[in-house]
């Protein structure tokens, strides 16, 4: 299980970006995706502008952008959505290589694919320069409830001990002659789904009582130091800064 | 038996809210500094008794004392019994439970009040007495079998316990693990209580075994005699493994343990 699969999105690299504190990155990253998000769709080459910041942050985090093209796959249904749109649209119609498409579909369509995109790529630089452990740490200090954080730290923490248990049942089934192939023959996979609930339900009333065992009264100790300083603040709020400055600037000119 | 004692267990009782008994009066006496092997059957009450001795199953008759205090109710004494008594649990999959190895290490002692450097330092000195310093900052899930069960050492030693309390500590391990294991818990200076039905196990790392069976205390003494009776070990479904000959081990720990004059003699015996 080397890697791990909660470790997918994440770059191990050293870079500016990677250096900087978790709650920072998450902020910036929340903040400039509101940016983009609130531009109008008119605006044509806002979005040219907010490509290029991407750009220059995959560059300054040292992200290839192979790799950032493969992972933001995920938005193919999106895509295709967009896609959809200009043929399905109403309203005014526009002719084009004899196709008759429809103006507002082709905004919408537009809007979608390029909001998306931008959202979809900042998430992976979040990902790719952050770890799992650190982005629950960042949120924690983003005074994120407590409870929300330790429940996706114990997924982070149990989600490979899961997936092996998972494994192990699968093999263990078809090493039996199961070959759930088709629909009807789904009963074996959602049986092993009830298994793995009652297992997972029987370990974790074991992890408590081994936190119990250490002296657990309801409460995690806090988190160790390295809170992030006034200066990196600043530098990351450059960022958001930046894509509002060519948004703002964008609507006025146009 | 005069001394510091470090776990005494006087007249135990217990039956489960289902109304299955599991213990029947069991006493048990440590000293400090001993290595003790509880034997034993599965659903002999082995596991009933180990979380027994931290206070989180109770409610029967009889007392457990850990280094003079008795598990009581009160917070503040279950705190500090809890530091006490160290259990190390059979899969350490459910004892590390957090990202990372030194996180993990530093929470019985983070509960206990620790921070900072004395925090780290604690950290430190309880990876390096299971040989796993290097291990720091790795994730859980990438270490082997052996390894986290040996992180999952760490984490209770962390906190300086009076008592060290393994639950079925070589299950699972591959014979290089299981060996590794031993001379790390060999090593150690504290007090050991290990839940074990690998008897040859016992034997090399505890002179003392108790036998327990059906919530009862059948048999205390010396590991090498328990496992010679071989009438006593069948009474209460305990087997040695085929070819095992524990008078032969017996031989050969002396022999170990007897370090400058043990090689020389053995030369000798072959010559």
């Amino acid at each position: 299980m080397a890697g791990g699969s909660a470790d997918v999105l994440h770059l191990d690299r050293d870079s500016p970006l990677h250096r900087l504190p978790p709650e920072v990155k998450i902020a910036a990253a929340v903040a400039v995706t509101l940016v983009m998000v609130a531009t109008p769709r008119e605006v044509f080459w806002a979005f040219g502008g907010y490509a290029v910041l991407v750009a220059a942050l995959a560059v300054v985090g040292r992200v290839p952008a192979g790799w950032l093209g493969r992972r933001a796959l995920v938005e193919t249904p999106f895509v295709v959505l967009a896609l959809v749109l200009p043929f399905v649209g109403a309203g005014e119609r526009v002719t084009w290589l004899g196709l008759g498409l429809s103006v507002e579909g082709l905004l919408g369509g537009w809007n979608i694919l390029v909001k998306g995109t931008l959202g979809v790529l900042v998430s992976l630089l979040l990902a790719a320069t952050t770890t799992s452990r650190d982005l629950i740490v960042g949120l924690d200090r983003l005074r994120c409830p407590r409870i929300v954080t330790q429940i996706a730290m114990f997924m982070v923490r149990y989600l490979d001990v899961l997936v092996g248990e998972a494994r192990r049942m699968r093999v263990a089934r078809i090493s039996r002659g199961d070959d759930p192939r088709f629909l009807w023959q789904l009963r074996g996979f959602a049986a092993g789904i009830g298994a793995l609930f009652l297992r997972a339900l029987e370990r974790g009333e074991r992890v408590y009582l081994a936190m119990l065992s250490r002296g657990y009264s309801g409460r995690m100790p806090p988190a160790g130091a390295g809170v992030a300083s006034a200066g990196q603040w600043l530098l990351a709020a450059t960022v958001p800064a930046v894509a509002a400055g060519v948004g703002v600037t964008a609507v006025l000119l146009s | 038996m005069t001394g510091p004692v470090s776990l005494e267990v006087r007249g135990l009782d217990y039956t489960y809210p289902d109304g299955q008994v599991a213990l029947r009066g069991v006493d048990l006496r440590v000293p400090r500094g001993a290595r003790v092997a509880l034997l034993g059957p599965n659903g002999a009450g082995k596991t009933t008794l180990v979380l027994h001795l931290n206070g989180v199953l109770h409610g029967g008759a009889g007392t457990v004392t850990v280094g003079g205090l008795a598990v009581g109710r009160d917070r503040a004494t279950l705190a500090e019994i809890r530091r006490r008594v160290g259990i190390v649990f059979q899969d350490p999959d459910d004892q590390l439970f957090l990202p990372t190895v030194a996180e993990d290490v530093a929470f019985g002692p983070a509960n206990l009040g620790l921070r900072g450097a004395e925090l780290s330092a604690r950290v430190d000195e309880a990876l390096a007495a299971v040989g796993m310093s290097a291990y720091r900052d790795r994730v859980p899930h990438h270490l082997s079998y052996g390894q986290r069960r040996r992180v999952a050492v760490a984490t209770v030693l962390a906190m300086r316990p009076e008592i060290l309390v393994l639950d079925e500590p070589s299950s699972n391990l591959d014979p290089a693990s299981r060996r590794e294991l031993a001379v790390i818990l060999r090593a150690l200076p504290v007090t050991l209580l290990m839940v074990t039905h690998d008897l040859p196990y016992a034997m090399e790392l505890c002179a003392r075994s108790v036998i327990l069976d059906a919530g009862r205390v059948v048999a205390d003494g010396a590991t090498v005699d328990l496992l010679a009776d071989a009438e006593l070990l069948a009474r209460h479904r305990l087997e040695l493994p085929y070819g095992f000959d524990p008078a032969l081990a017996a031989a050969q720990l002396a022999a170990r343990d007897r370090p400058p004059a043990g090689p020389a003699s053995a030369q000798e015996a072959l010559a």
